[in-house]
């Protein structure tokens, strides 16, 4: 057991590190949220994109460096404590991406994700619907069979970003006889095609980027069908795993916050800011141990569960501190827009209620109950 | 970089898991608190035979010599089994406090167990009539008690056997380095709480996936399937901080990093102990059920070897000048 770093692991380290010291702006960049701070973390993707840090893990061919797990862990702990910018291409790096390479067809892989890596095209996730939250099998928009692809028509919501992204992936029921899981299929299709209005939604804060869209015969040819028709589910289900447990949320954005969190004045003398110290670390070496199987072949199955959970519920935990230490001032302080977005933590990618079920029932193997 | 137990290591754990099921520890627990020690004795004879008598003992003095990582998983393992006696003084403290002491050849042997009162956080010996070398050690001197009187102390655990050691000879003997190995003392101590919560944890769910109510299992209802998901949420992530503190228990960041340990696998159990006598139900409230054995342990063993807002003190000092990572 150990948590010694090979000499190639360092050298990347390193690396990072002396960029980032020399490119991360040194004021911090209008919110990704608006249509300002949109463009302006774009360009901040594109400037990663050229000297190859915006998807240190991808194969070279689609414009990573084939860097192993671990250096990836290590490239967002250096990221996050080098105060670089929120990724706005996260949706398609962390979540579409990963199921473009264990299902994208060679032709879908060039054409998409060159142009992910370069912030070409930014992508955001048409999965909820009005009346599919939780219950995302219940998903009611359609894609109907036309000569050399589909019309998807219905409302997709909450799609984060959605009002200034290029591109979304969502899923749509393709075969309407078939019950809920059966019968989805994943689709990739842009923002601008005709049939599609995307209407922003004001977030609890304001900010624009947040949308929904409204589909009306948007048509889709066959080539951007992800995945078999039909197996929408499965397809999608393999890109949750991985939005819950280790990519979205990798330690180094709360290792980060938890240091900032002791910088605060009078931060030590307050328990939870101790105890939220020692939560991210037990964060990361709980993601050493995940990195660790992983590489050995292992799978991030159910765990993500837990992972969901216990990183969202300490961003809260480490944000409400941070508030209760700064008194009147935490209002106007830096730290607004952090804690604004932890609370939707134990909401997306899966309420925390869901996580737990989840947890329950496939890693201590509780009954399934009625739903 | 590899976080895990290596081949070996996952080996001797799980012997040492089946020998314990095998064993039958709440039976001995429930044994050695009414001062019967035989069966206790046989037990500790076979895992002298598996090399767990003298894990940390030095080769020199007959042990295996291994480290804290080795310490941590068997630890961690006579937790799961709640197996009493003075095992994180015996197999965690006192190889570490008294390196050279001959007697440390008769502990690797089997023939003998060790106590020993440590200043300010473990006031009382644990089964001091039972063990065949006391010592006490008050911050940096170290000494071992002889001709000594004893006086019992009810612990809320039964079978933790406490003793006030009165009017003894001290002798000095030649320690390594108390506070390391008072360090020691608290990861094998948090090692030994995170197995006593897990073993909660699957108790509790074996009997609610058991006990129907309402014409179904009761583990079918998501309150208590949400108990359950929050011990296994604590656990899981005190582990990785057992773990981590292995590595860096010998450097200067040792203190820090067993008390954030021994903090987080406490809290952990403690969630345990609470959450499986709630899903238990009145059963769980009964000494009939074996699962107090566990949860009164995890309670004392809580408050032992440093409480924690001790632990949590520590920490906070730490952070004020050092908060490079845990492990490091
Ligand atoms: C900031 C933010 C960004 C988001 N971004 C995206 C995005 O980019 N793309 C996208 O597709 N979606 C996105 N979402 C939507 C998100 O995935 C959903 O909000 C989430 O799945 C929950 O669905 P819901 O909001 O409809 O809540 P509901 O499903 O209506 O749930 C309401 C409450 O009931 C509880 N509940 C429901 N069912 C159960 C059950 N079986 N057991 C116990 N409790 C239950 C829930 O936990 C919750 O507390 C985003 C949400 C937020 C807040």
């Amino acid at each position: 057991m150990d948590l010694d770093l090979s000499p190639a692991d360092v050298a990347f380290r390193d690396e990072v590190r002396e960029w980032l010291r020399e490119h991360v702006p040194r004021e911090p960049l209008p919110s990704l949220e608006t249509e300002e701070g949109f463009a302006a973390h774009r360009r901040w993707e594109q400037e990663l994109h050229e000297a190859r840090l915006s998807v240190v893990s991808w194969p070279e061919e689609f414009g990573g460096r084939g860097a192993s797990l671990l250096q990836w862990v290590l490239f967002e702990e250096e990221y996050y404590a080098a105060g670089a910018p929120g990724r706005v291409s996260q949706n398609g790096i962390f979540l579409l991406a990963p199921t473009l390479f264990e299902h994208g067809t060679p032709d879908q892989q060039q054409r998409y994700l060159p142009r992910m890596a370069a912030g070409t095209d930014i992508w955001a996730q048409a999965w909820s619907e009005p009346e599919a939250g939780s219950d995302l099998a219940s998903i009611r928009s359609t894609a109907r069979r036309v000569d050399g692809g589909w019309l998807l028509s219905g409302q997709k919501t909450w799609s984060s970003r959605a009002a200034f992204a290029d591109r979304a992936f969502g899923l749509f029921r393709s075969d309407p006889e078939a019950q809920r899981h059966r019968g989805l299929t994943y689709f990739l299709f842009p923002l601008d095609a005709e049939g599609v209005t995307v209407r922003p939604i004001g977030r609890i804060d304001g900010k624009p980027a947040f949308a929904e869209l409204f589909l009306d015969d948007v048509f889709v040819p066959d080539e951007d069908v992800l995945g078999e028709v039909g197996e929408g589910w499965r397809v999608a289900m393999s890109t949750a795993s991985n939005e819950r447990g280790l990519t979205l949320r990798s330690p180094g954005r709360f290792l980060a916050t938890a240091q900032r969190l002791t910088e605060l004045p009078g931060a030590l003398d307050d328990d939870r800011v101790v105890d939220a110290w020692i939560a991210a670390q037990a964060y990361r070496l709980a993601t050493f141990e995940t990195v660790t199987r992983v590489t050995e072949g292992g799978s991030l199955g159910a765990e993500a569960s837990l992972n969901k959970l216990f990183w969202s519920e300490l961003d809260v935990a480490m944000h409400e501190t941070a508030w209760d230490l700064l008194g009147p001032d935490a209002e106007v302080s830096s730290w607004v827009e952090g804690y604004l977005f932890s609370l939707a933590g134990p909401i997306y990618a899966g309420t925390n209620e869901i996580q737990r079920n989840v947890a329950a029932e496939r890693l201590l193997g509780l009954p399934r109950g009625s739903r | 970089m590899r976080f895990a137990p290596d081949r070996e290591q996952q080996d001797m754990a799980a012997t040492l898991r089946d020998l314990l099921a095998d064993a039958g520890t709440a039976r001995i627990a429930r044994s050695w608190a009414d001062g019967e020690s035989a069966p206790w004795w046989e037990v500790w004879h076979q895992l002298a035979e598996l090399g767990v008598t003298g894990l940390t003992v030095p080769p020199d003095r007959g042990g295996l010599g291994l480290g804290a990582v080795e310490m941590v998983l068997c630890l961690d393992q006579l937790g799961y089994a709640a197996l009493p006696g003075p095992l994180v003084e015996s197999l965690a403290f006192l190889p570490r406090l008294v390196p050279e002491s001959p007697w440390l050849a008769e502990l690797a042997e089997g023939q003998s167990v060790g106590t020993a009162v440590v200043a300010e956080h473990v006031p009382r010996a644990l089964d001091a009539d039972q063990a065949g070398a006391v010592f006490r050690s008050d911050g940096e001197e170290v000494r071992r008690l002889s001709g000594f009187r004893l006086q019992r102390a009810e612990s809320v655990d039964p079978a933790r056997r406490l003793f006030t050691v009165e009017h003894a000879t001290a002798e000095p003997v030649a320690a390594a380095d108390p506070g390391a190995a008072f360090d020691h003392g608290v990861l094998g101590c948090a090692a030994y709480l995170l197995g006593l919560g897990r073993r909660m944890l699957d108790t509790a769910t074996e009997h609610v996936t058991q006990r129907h109510q309402f014409g179904r299992p009761v583990g079918e209802f998501q309150a208590v399937k949400h108990h359950l998901a929050n011990v296994l949420l604590e656990l899981e992530f005190a582990r990785p901080l057992v773990w981590g503190a292995c590595l860096s228990v010998d450097g200067p960041r040792g203190p820090r990093d067993v008390s954030a340990a021994k903090l987080a696998a406490g809290e952990a159990a403690r969630t345990a102990a609470r959450t499986a006598l709630q899903v238990h139900g009145a059963i769980g409230y009964t000494a009939e059920h074996d699962l107090h054995l566990w949860l009164t342990k995890a309670t004392a063993l809580r408050t032992a070897w440093g409480t924690p807002a001790w632990h949590r003190a520590r920490v906070a000092r730490a952070l004020a000048t050092d908060t490079a990572p845990i492990g490091a």
